[in-house]
């Protein structure tokens, strides 16, 4: 029996996978010493439960252990990341580039270092939110020391060229930072073949718990250092003092794991199952992909459904948890940065539903979804305006609106 | 956001879906909100000259649900009040009747508005001067 609601919003999280919690429960229970403890067992115990979560996590990655500094997600990582580079080697430079596509972890954490001197780069993407490797080239200074752009785009899952980025920054002596939030786990990530040297992740968009996450910072080729931004007790090397979440970081241990073991397989069966989805979805009229179909997260597509507004839509699928770039629970109404930047216009970008699907997610669940968002948008589009007018073939960009 | 059971049931069971001819004398149209606002609401009406009263109304509206409700709701009440009962329909009605949130009272605004621009629309048709309409309340 199919249970309703359906989750496919697994880009804003996803559920823990069962084996995660096993492995974590002694953590929560008889294993609660201080990782940091180094006097007794029970402070052992904890620590080894960490260094072995390290080690699965490193081989996710490709990187030394020792390379892993523990966060409270990705956005402490990206925080980390940016605002540590910049002080660190302030002495270097002061420019950083990043695109306009990027989460408000990275975005906002730019905002702050522009108020704090520093000056920012805000790439732009084309169509297939991809950005230009010709225009980062051109944007590179000698102040540039960070160059900053996601692996693969939450709302849209677009993946960047990471490789030929990283090697971009590197020829003019940048370091490269990726936002690895929704790759890590879903595709090979592999810091060294890829260039990385700064990548904050996160444990809860891989079956994983909330509230752990990581930066991975390379220690060799070159040694990169970020001034820590939590001051304390000196814990990840002095770059992140705060007690080691040992349960969260066990669960994300595991979730390495599990990920890499079964990544091929997850990837074929979830791009199977996205592909089907998508490909039904797009027989209704006026319906279209946003972002690079070619290059992107097997998982994930974004959708819109012209002429039918997101939220409404929303309710109207209300067997199904997915999310819309329209925004008019905001305050501003205004739809979402990441498809405007993508060049949609607004309208369409109000009409676009995320689905995110995820280990969990099955045949059943797909087949009822595509039932019921075909439904919704064709009851929703008999009571649309706009969807008359373009049947009685008006042109909609030819009528003069009442904006509000 | 949690929608109330009125509003739900008004977007589940939209009453007055539809369009009335536009070219008939007796008939006002009001087309208010932008594509790019995430809202378009398209209220008609048909009026009986006689009696001066709103004897249908139909929506059709391109929106969350606060504003498919917002825009049904308007047209239960338009059906049978004569046009400056209709006049006096104020946003906050709306707002009280489906216990909107302070971030849906635009979709308030706007059925008010519609209202008001069928009314008008229907006016002109007639031979009316066109009413002076406060400004718009955003």
């Amino acid at each position: 029996m199919l249970k309703l609601p359906i989750y496919l919003d697994n880009n804003a999280t996803t559920p823990l996978d069962p084996r995660v919690l096993e492995a974590m429960m002694p953590y929560l229970t008889d294993v609660f010493g201080n990782a940091a403890s180094r006097n007794h067992p029970f402070g052992w115990a904890a620590e080894e439960g960490v260094d072995y979560a390290r080690t699965q996590i490193s081989q996710l990655i490709n990187c030394d252990p020792k390379e892993i500094i523990f966060t409270s997600g990705a956005t402490e990582g990206d925080n980390l990341g940016i605002k540590g580079v910049f002080e660190m080697y302030s002495q270097r430079g002061n420019h950083i580039i990043t695109a306009t596509t990027e989460h408000k972890a990275v975005l906002d954490t730019c905002k702050h270092i522009e108020k704090l001197g520093g000056k920012v780069t805000y790439l732009p993407v084309d169509d297939q939110g991809l950005i230009s490797l010709a225009e980062l080239e051109a944007a590179m200074t000698p102040q540039t020391i960070l160059v900053t752009i996601m692996y693969g785009n939450n709302e849209t899952g677009t993946i960047q060229p990471i490789r030929e980025i990283a090697a971009i920054a590197h020829k003019h002596g940048a370091l490269f930072m990726t936002d690895g939030t929704q790759a890590a786990g879903k595709i090979p990530v592999d810091v060294q073949a890829d260039g990385i040297d700064l990548m904050a992740f996160t444990a809860h968009k891989m079956y994983g718990p909330k509230g752990v996450g990581a930066l991975y910072v390379r220690r060799k080729n070159p040694r990169v250092k970020v001034t820590a931004q939590m001051d304390g007790g000196g814990h990840e090397r002095g770059m992140r003092s705060g007690t080691l979440n040992v349960p969260g970081i066990v669960g994300f241990g595991k979730a390495c794991e599990l990920a890499r073991l079964e990544m091929a397989a997850d990837t074929e069966r979830l791009s199977k199952l996205r592909d089907h989805l998508e490909t039904e979805l797009l027989t209704l009229e006026e319906s279209y992909v946003n972002g690079s179909r070619a290059h992107r997260l097997p998982h994930v597509t974004n959708i819109s459904f012209k002429y039918v507004e997101g939220e409404g839509l929303m309710m109207g699928v209300k067997d199904l948890a997915v999310s819309s770039g329209s925004a008019c629970t905001s305050a501003s109404l205004e739809p979402s940065y990441v498809l405007k930047a993508l060049g949609l216009s607004d309208d369409l970008a109000h009409s676009s539903l995320r689905f995110g699907l995820s280990r969990f997610t099955t045949d059943e669940q797909i087949e009822y979804a595509i039932g019921h968002v075909k439904e919704a948008v064709t009851k929703l589009r008999e009571m649309s305006p706009l969807w008359e007018m373009h049947k009685e073939g008006v042109d909609l960009s030819t009528i003069e609106w009442a904006e509000h | 956001m949690a929608y109330s059971d009125k509003v739900i049931d008004h977007y589940s069971n939209p009453r007055n879906v539809g369009t009335l001819d536009k070219s008939k004398k007796t008939v006002g149209t009001g087309l208010v909100g932008a594509p790019e606002c995430g809202d378009v609401m398209r209220l008609q009406i048909e009026v009986d000259e006689a009696t001066n009263t709103i004897t249908d109304a139909k929506f059709k509206t391109f929106g969350c649900g606060s504003a498919i409700a917002s825009s049904s709701l308007a047209t239960e009440w338009l059906k049978g009040k004569t046009v400056d009962e209709a006049l006096a329909i104020d946003n906050m009605e709306i707002v009280e009747e489906l216990a909107l949130p302070p971030v849906k009272i635009h979709c308030s605004v706007l059925a008010e508005d519609a209202i008001k621009m069928a009314i008008n629309d229907y006016r002109v048709k007639n031979g009316l001067p066109a009413l002076e309409l406060e400004k718009s309340h955003h």
